[in-house]
């Protein structure tokens, strides 16, 4: 039975929130290896508009190459990541030419490093990096991209004043929450994001969270999130996906996975965590 | 609304000799709209098991859970996200929310997330909290350094805040004093008025016995030993 047909029959009055005809983003059996050694194999799932999906796992397991492969910075030896693109329909994003790629890597995409460093350009000004985005989908009138460079300062909970200082002179997590900005100013619809509070104090990543959170739910954001730490996955995804070897063991509800782990290592996991 | 069919549960433990345990065998039980049904047993019967196998936090072994026309047991993960976010709601003993995150936006989350406007979805929020008597004062700090009455309190107004059309309660009245216990009782007994099913945890026997209509003793699920 369709979660739509359930919700006209006992949810007249929640109307707004329909579900989606499709998928955002489809992964069929995407495989990468290193030589001999295996990266990710076989791995597919549906992601849909609105979800966010964790990815954990130990070093090693292959997010991080799952990760890169899915969001075309890593060719993977075989499979499919078909993006639903809207107007120009569902694409095969590892079959697009490199400028193809590239524009969506701009617009549609966005990628938050675990080293903001690696996201930013450490040398050009706090508004530099955000309107830097900007230009490159188009945008020309200087007035245009300050205003756009302040406001998402601001929902960053970055200082006004500090716009034309250089991201050298920010605190770890202002980085972080410089970079979320840079990449979140042309309104993408995924956001893939590799270990985003790793390195961050704790009261840091509280901040983090609660604002990827709000930003998730009024930008309507599609996002998968690699990360080893399990509290950051049950505050921020919907769906977890468990890797190990390369493989993915278990996939489900993140609090289902994390409460009633079904899969040896899964278990292994949740186990090892040290309570606060 | 609730329809639960020869519902089992086992956890098997790989890493402690691949244990298979069986908790719960043959439960069924159904709710229907604007009633109120409570778990009864011991500790340990299965009563939370049971609660946690319905809002999809446990996976079912085999059975059925039909809350409406969804089928719990063995719905996809984004059909139980839409269920939990605009059909059944659940008031936990424990309250998780992202440190630092106001109670005024924590208690407004399930209104955002079905869509209702910021400004509305916290005025919600505030008359709700102004009910359960958080004082005002209160409101914009996290939720976290509260005392437990207090975070109790706040998981109720979370979970009442969005009209659900079922409802699961676990204890909601344990740990309040007796003026907070009856704005509880009152706000279930409105959820019931207005057509809610609910199924709960109530060790509060006055108060069971003042808003259940019936009990079902989780003890004859338990598996009998081989």
């Amino acid at each position: 039975m369709s979660v739509q047909k359930f919700e006209t029959n006992f949810c007249e009055d929640f109307s707004e929130k329909s579900s989606p005809a499709r998928p955002l983003l489809q992964v069929r059996d995407v495989t990468r290896t290193y030589g001999a050694r295996i990266g990710c194999a076989e791995v597919s799932f549906d992601l849909w508009p609105g979800e966010v999906m964790g990815i954990v796992g130990e070093s090693g397991s292959g997010k991080s190459t799952l990760l890169n492969c899915l969001a075309g910075h890593l060719a993977p030896d075989r499979g499919e990541v078909l993006f639903d693109t809207g107007a120009g329909g569902v694409r095969d994003t590892l079959s697009m030419s490199e400028p193809e790629r590239r524009m969506l890597g701009r617009t549609d995409w966005a990628f938050v490093h675990q080293h903001a460093r690696d996201g930013l350009r450490m040398n050009v000004s706090a508004g530099g990096n955000v309107g830097e985005r900007l230009m490159a989908v188009g945008a020309r009138h200087y007035g245009d991209i300050r205003a756009a460079a302040l406001d998402w300062l601001g929902r960053v909970e970055i200082d006004g004043d500090r716009v034309d200082d250089r991201p050298t002179a920010f605190s770890g997590g202002m980085q972080q929450r410089l970079q979320i900005a840079r990449n979140l100013v042309t309104g993408p619809r995924l956001v893939f994001m590799d270990e985003p509070t790793g390195g961050l104090d704790v009261s840091v990543q509280a901040r983090l969270l609660d604002l990827v959170r709000g930003l998730v739910r009024e930008m309507g954001l599609s996002a998968i999130i690699v990360t080893h730490d399990l509290a950051v996955v049950r505050l921020l995804a919907d769906r977890l996906m468990v890797m190990k070897d390369g493989h993915v063991v278990e996939t489900g509800l993140t609090d289902q996975v994390l409460d009633d782990p079904q899969h040896a290592y899964t278990q292994l996991l949740v186990s090892s965590v040290l309570q606060v | 609304m609730i329809e639960i069919a020869d519902l089992s549960k086992t956890f098997t433990l790989h890493n402690q000799g691949s244990a298979v345990i069986r908790v719960m065998e043959g439960a069924s039980l159904s709710v229907a709209r604007g009633e109120c049904v409570a778990l009864v047993g011991a500790s340990g019967a299965g009563k939370s098991t049971l609660m946690r196998m319905v809002y999809g936090n446990y996976l079912a072994a085999s059975g059925r859970i039909l809350i409406g026309d969804l089928d719990v047991a063995r719905a996809a993960p984004r059909e139980i996200l839409a269920l939990r976010r605009e059909v059944l709601g659940y008031v936990s003993q424990f309250l998780r929310v992202v440190p630092r995150v106001p109670t005024v936006d924590v208690v407004a989350e399930p209104l955002l997330a079905v869509g209702v406007p910021v400004e509305e979805a916290r005025a919600r929020a505030r008359a709700i909290l102004d009910q359960v008597n958080i004082p005002e004062r209160l409101w914009s700090l996290s939720p976290t350094t509260f005392s437990g009455g207090e975070q109790q309190r706040v998981n109720i107004a979370r979970g009442f805040v969005h009209d659900y059309p079922a409802l699961l309660l676990d204890e909601p009245t344990a740990s309040l004093d007796a003026a907070n216990r009856e704005v509880v009782l009152g706000l279930i007994e409105a959820a019931k008025a207005r057509g809610a099913a609910i199924l709960g945890i109530f060790h509060d026997v006055e108060a069971r016995a003042r808003v259940c209509d019936r009990e079902v003793d989780v003890t004859r699920f338990t598996p009998q030993a081989a």
